[in-house]
């Protein structure tokens, strides 16, 4: 059982993909304007992750090693077009929004990351556990950029404003560059407060 | 016998310079230009410069765990400079958001002084600009009242921003002692040159920064500037008096740190600034283009750097 929890925590805090593997960054870039968007995006990854890992750790056997990677990535973006569609018949106003960002999940170095450093070694159960893990400390991670985001710059959080009347948004916070400033803040803010509680 | 022979490592030729001369140098050349923006625009230029200056240095202090607040004073001048681009009618938490991010995102996230990439300041005013253009861009700039210090504030555009008629009463004699629209330091080339010639004089400036600077500035508005007067000539000192060229060529080009440090260099940077000025005003969205010039020229300085390095004494060409 310890084994299962260990794979669980490692995914959100000691190897989260965003804060200490800085895998699969155009998403987190890319759609962390709002907290709904990066909710729905962490989601939407998350839901690959858990289905490709448990598929590719299924299959580890019988994937010739020389051809294994165009092997996940056909994995990968099968279930990849599962949730496009899913999202654009029962999410259409999120699936606009993150617009091409979720295709993009086929070539997201994260799930690619852990079908071949984990799921193409470890059974299934492991590779299932593994996947929610990850998939949960990516969400983690997204969401509390974006919130750092929308709130500075729109004032609002999940489009609830929270900041009153009084504040002015730091627009560059929703742009672009400010997803840089923000990830790079954030980076420095997460690594201090994980030193300091001893995860290394 | 042992003081006879003194033998120590080089270097053996000392300065008696160090940052906190150099800063307080800059800082006595920006005092002209800073009575010349209170004399124009009143208190509020006044709140601004001390909000931004007190606020810079407040916030490295805080960082670097010293005591001294002034300390290289490197901070202080950062603050004014950043209080130089802004108009008077900005409010002063604005400044001071501006100037926590020109000292920690532009300077010491980079590892502090001497090893920032872009000039603070300007980094600041970027992320301001970028932020809350409604405070910084358009016809906010407000018009100068001269000697009086509790003015009300009537806005308007910079003489960049306007538009025929409007631009036509705009008079050369103006622009040149300050008397118009614009950020607090920007307006008056008169102070600014005061100013230039003092760090000219001290040694911390080079002319040829400044020099091809203004002088592609000027060959610019000369050719391509527009009819904004009957004479050619005058078309390109408008472009050399109006915005922000003057205190960006004398102040913020030649930050030692951020620009090349060799001859051929220092012409490369300036004509770029000079080109890329031009460039944003004459064709580009915003009215005025100094400040993101600077900051990618700023950007290019090590590669100019490296490409310009003098032959070294009996190097063979290759």
């Amino acid at each position: 059982m310890s084994v299962y929890l260990q794979d669980l925590g490692r995914g959100i805090l000691k190897e989260n993909p965003v804060f200490r593997l800085l895998l699969g960054m155009c998403p987190v870039l890319g759609v962390t304007g709002f907290a709904m968007n990066g909710l729905g995006m962490g989601v939407a990854a998350t839901m690959v992750l858990i289905c490709s890992n448990v598929v590719v750790s299924a299959f580890r056997n019988v994937i010739p090693k020389t051809i294994r990677i165009p092997i996940y990535i056909v994995i990968i973006a099968s279930f990849v077009t599962l949730v496009d569609m899913l999202l654009a018949a029962f999410q259409p106003d999120l699936h606009d929004q993150l617009g091409i960002f979720v295709p993009l999940i086929v070539v997201n170095c994260m799930i690619l990351g852990r079908a071949e450093a984990f799921a193409g070694k470890k059974p299934v159960s492991r590779s299932l556990v593994d996947g929610v893990g990850v998939g949960i400390g990516f969400t983690l991670a997204l969401v509390l950029l974006a919130s750092f985001r929308e709130i500075l710059g729109h004032g609002t959080l999940f489009d609830i404003n929270i900041t009153g009347a009084a504040f002015d948004p730091m627009g560059v916070m929703a742009l672009p560059p400010g997803a840089f400033l923000a990830l790079g803040i954030l980076l420095y803010l997460v690594n201090l407060a994980f030193r300091r509680l001893g995860i290394e | 016998m042992e003081n006879k022979l003194v033998i120590t490592t080089s270097p053996h030729i000392r300065t008696p310079e160090t940052i906190r001369s150099i800063m307080i140098d800059v800082l006595i050349a920006l005092f002209p230009v800073a009575v010349v923006s209170v004399l124009l625009f009143g208190y509020r230029a006044l709140i601004l410069m001390v909000v931004a200056m007190v606020v810079a240095m407040v916030t490295e202090a805080v960082l670097l765990r010293k005591k001294d607040i002034f300390s290289d004073g490197s901070a202080a001048v950062t603050g004014l400079l950043l209080a130089m681009t802004l108009p008077a009618t900005v409010p002063w938490w604005v400044a001071a958001v501006g100037s926590v991010v020109a000292i920690i995102i532009g300077k010491q996230m980079f590892g502090g002084v001497g090893h920032n990439i872009f000039n603070p300041a300007l980094v600041g005013r970027a992320v301001l600009v970028v932020s809350w253009a409604a405070h910084l861009a358009g016809d906010v700039f407000p018009v100068p009242r001269p000697f009086d210090f509790s003015a009300d504030v009537v806005t308007s555009a910079t003489p960049l921003g306007m538009e025929g008629a409007e631009l036509a009463d705009v008079a050369l004699m103006d622009l040149f002692i300050g008397n118009i629209g614009g950020a607090l330091g920007e307006t008056s080339a008169l102070a600014l040159l005061i100013g230039g010639f003092w760090l000219f004089y001290k040694g911390h400036i080079d002319w040829r920064i400044p020099g091809c600077y203004l002088g592609t500035v000027f060959i610019f508005g000369l050719l391509f500037g527009g009819a904004i007067y009957e004479n050619a000539l005058l078309t390109g000192v408008f472009h050399l008096l109006a915005g922000g060229v003057m205190i960006g060529a004398l102040f913020m080009a030649t930050d030692m740190v951020t620009s090349p440090v060799t001859g051929l260099g220092k012409v490369i940077f300036g004509v770029g600034c000079g080109f890329l000025t031009m460039l944003i005003r004459l064709w580009g969205n915003y009215p005025e283009g100094v400040m993101f010039a600077i900051l990618l020229m700023n950007a290019l300085t090590p590669i100019i750097d490296r490409y310009t390095l003098p032959r070294k004494f009996g190097e063979v060409k290759k």
